[in-house]
């Protein structure tokens, strides 16, 4: 047993490190929140020439075939940098698309980045347990029929396939429909965070052929949770990069700013701020990486683990990000500081995928009900 | 990142699980009442467990361990809590003072003492903190005079936890006055049954003696029995508190486990609202919080027990843990008490167990280096913040 990055893990790590900070520092993460879309083509070609956004999908759909660890490992990376753009929608809808039906020949230009995809779970009146899920679907000549509103779908508007779940009379069912299908209305819902953007996606009487239905009932439930503990992984993995900075930006300023004579990384107040971030930030990482490990060794407990660190995670990121700005004072809570960036991004993230208390009833009803 | 078993320690996991189905001991809770008796349980657990090779996973063979590494430990801890199996005794002999003695011991220290630990022969307290001498501990005024083979000591010590039933004892002591506070110091150990000590039990919050004044006069201390060497006895004590910052996390997670078992069998059981506890939203979000905190704790223990598989001697991060694992144990502490609401109050209940770990946990964020001292440590000596006093 090993609880460490391996090798070829590192050097991963600091490859995705050394091209954020090359192809992605604060002056462009701040340039592509101001636009609409938050993407970059060059930017995006340059994570999708890594081979990165098929990091997780196997050689034969087009991807590297590399386990939960490594995409955690490039997910933190991009926390660390506050990386804007779709990768969390393209990656779900790889991960769902491949659990849902691995053939699909979507799945090739997904994970190179030729088109870009996006999941619409979320309604108005539901949250993320895809149970909820109230958007029909009914058969039509030819295939089926969607009417009703997603919410909160990340990366809508700059992708090419947005896979739908719908309930049907046998179950749920996904559909991978073409985001310029007649019906599909897609409408920003501008948030918090401006580096990774929000839509909701409308689908009036949209038709869809038998050929875009890539699941349905007992397959698609299990392909979409499978899917979805991969995403929320990605997002928890990018709260602790995003934990991490954070960290070292603070006590770097705690070593250098100075007050009463003194840098104020000397006073025990400020000292003690910092411990707690690092032990939430270290905590989050065993958390993390332990969840990624079990998505491919231990598949029957990934679901926990998986809500073990995104509960963590989600309360941690927020406490770690809070200090964040208290250690700096008044140019912490400036528009001018980066740490603005990542204080929004925590938090859209710790919203993302259910927050701490979401992922707490879905352990109770594991832990409590055994 | 494998955090899977190789061959061999699939086969010590087997093994270990094969003995542990014959050998598991009766339940006993701990409670003011038992307290004694259950030091007794514990001891008797240690020697079955001695007996059976698994005492000191990760000590060396020749004096009484099982030579295995800290990965096959971190194995052992997961394995007796999935048993259920009672707590580790003696955590100042296995956690602190053992490992100390195999770090700085003589041959000789090595081949009297350790064996000892691991059977639950020798019970050992750490006499440190003295009545001036607490958080700052290089301020201790115990004096120890070198007088022909001897260390002579007089002085006072408190808050010493085992003293009182404890044969052996790690004593930190001044022998040279005129040097640097950190500098003058010397690591003793010392046989309880000398002449020359008295022990007076202080009473805990909770009710039980669980630690100790001892006054020390005209005490001799065979020049022998110095740990390490006369005058670097800061180091020494530093070897000794960085190892059971590191080690006793892993005895801990089993005894955690347990408690946490305990209220939710409870919650199973007991109604309110006209529905089993375990069923109310609120306590329902506590609990789970409770398991995510244990949880967090166990794959922390894991991580770094990991790491020291590596580094082989415990660093400062390791008031991390100690930070982690005593505000857990009090925030679950809580979360008990929430959870059961009026009975967990009751000392009948449940045969006390809740009301003993409330009060118990409250002493968790003192002992072993405060809170505040931990964080002092993180922040000068893991992050590097300049020193504060």
């Amino acid at each position: 047993m090993e609880f460490e990055l391996s090798k070829p893990q590192k050097l991963l790590q600091k490859s995705a490190r050394d091209l954020f900070a090359r192809e992605c520092p604060a002056k462009r993460v701040r340039e592509l929140m101001a636009t609409d879309t938050a993407l970059h083509p060059e930017l995006w070609s340059a994570v999708a020439e890594q081979g990165w956004l098929g990091l997780h999908l196997s050689e034969s759909c087009g991807g590297l075939g590399l386990s939960a660890v490594e995409l955690a490992v490039v997910a933190e990376e991009m926390g660390r940098a506050c990386f804007p753009g779709p990768f969390l929608g393209s990656v779900w809808a790889s991960a769902l698309i491949a659990e849902a039906n691995p053939k699909s020949a979507l799945l090739e230009k997904l994970a190179n980045g030729e088109t870009r995809g996006a999941v619409a779970l979320v309604e108005p009146d539901t949250g993320w347990n895809p149970a909820e899920v109230t958007l029909g679907a009914t058969t039509a000549a030819d295939g089926f029929k969607l009417s009703g509103r997603k919410s909160f779908v990340s990366d809508a508007a700059v992708a090419d396939t947005i896979v739908c779940v719908a309930r049907t009379g046998e179950g749920p069912a996904l559909f991978a429909v073409p985001a310029k299908a007649t019906g599909v209305k897609i409408v920003a819902t501008p948030a918090l965070d401006a580096t990774r953007k929000l839509y909701d996606v409308l689908f009036e009487d949209v038709k869809v052929g038998g050929a875009d239905l890539l699941a349905i009932g007992p397959s698609a439930a299990k392909a979409l949770a499978r899917s979805l503990d991969m995403v929320t992984l990605c997002a928890a993995a990018d709260m602790l990069g995003g934990m991490q900075w954070i960290l070292e930006d603070a006590v770097e300023y705690a070593k250098t700013r100075q007050q009463f004579g003194k840098v104020i990384g000397s006073f025990q107040s400020v000292q003690h701020m910092c411990a707690d971030m690092l032990l939430w930030t270290e905590s989050a990482r065993s958390a993390v990486y332990y969840a990624a490990w079990t998505m491919d060794q231990e598949p029957e407990n990934s679901s926990r683990f998986v809500s073990i660190a995104k509960a963590y995670v989600s309360d941690g990121s927020r406490e770690v990000a809070n200090r964040g700005v208290q250690v700096h004072g008044g140019i912490g809570f400036t528009w001018e500081h980066d740490l603005q960036l990542y204080y929004k991004r925590s938090k859209a993230s710790e919203i993302l995928f259910g927050d701490a208390a979401y992922h707490r009833a879905r352990l109770a009803d594991m832990v409590l009900d055994a | 990142m494998e955090l899977g078993l190789t061959p061999s320690e699939t086969k010590f996991r087997d093994e270990l699980r094969g003995w542990l189905a014959k050998h598991m001991p009766a339940k006993m809770v701990k409670t003011v009442e038992t307290a004694a008796a259950y030091h007794e349980y514990l001891k008797r657990w240690q020697r079955t467990l001695f007996e059976g090779g698994y005492a000191g996973i990760n000590w060396p063979k020749e004096y009484g361990g099982r030579g295995a590494t800290f990965i096959e430990q971190a194995i052992f801890q997961e394995e007796l809590a999935l048993a259920d199996a009672p707590e580790r005794m003696g955590t100042i002999g296995q956690g602190l003072v053992g490992p100390t003695i195999i770090a700085v011991g003589t041959e000789a220290q090595k081949k009297r003492y350790l064996p000892k630990i691991l059977s639950g022969e020798e019970v050992w307290c750490q006499g440190f903190s003295e009545p001036n001498a607490g958080s700052d501990l290089a301020a201790l005024e115990t004096k120890g005079v070198a007088d022909g083979d001897d260390f002579v000591v007089n002085g006072q010590k408190i808050w010493t936890s085992y003293a009182h039933i404890a044969e052996q004892c790690l004593l930190v002591v001044r022998t040279d006055p005129a040097a640097a506070k950190h500098k003058g110091l010397t690591c003793l150990l010392v046989d309880m049954k000398s002449p020359g000590i008295s022990v007076r039990p202080l009473k805990m919050m909770s009710g039980d003696s669980g630690f100790n004044e001892m006054f020390f006069t005209n005490l001799r201390v065979p020049k022998a029995n110095v740990l390490g060497q006369v005058n670097d006895g800061w180091n020494v004590a530093i070897t000794a508190l960085s190892n059971e910052r590191a080690n006793l996390g892993s005895g801990l997670y089993v005894m955690f486990k347990r408690n946490l078992d305990a209220v939710i069998e409870q919650a199973r059981k007991l109604k309110r609202g006209g529905r089993a506890v375990s069923q109310d939203p609120v306590l329902r979000q506590r609990l789970a919080q409770a398991y995510v905190d244990l949880e967090v704790f166990r794959l922390n223990t894991t991580r770094s027990l990991s790491q020291l598989n590596k580094t082989g001697a415990p660093g400062p991060e390791g008031s991390i843990q100690k930070l982690y694992w005593s505000e857990l144990n009090q925030r679950n502490a809580q979360i008990a008490m929430e959870v059961l609401g009026p009975y967990a109050q009751l000392t009948g209940f449940d045969e006390g167990r809740f009301v003993y770990n409330y009060l118990r946990s409250r002493g968790n964020t003192i002992e072993a280096g405060t809170s505040e001292v931990q964080r002092n440590i993180i922040a000068q000596r893991v992050l590097g913040l300049p020193r504060s006093y």
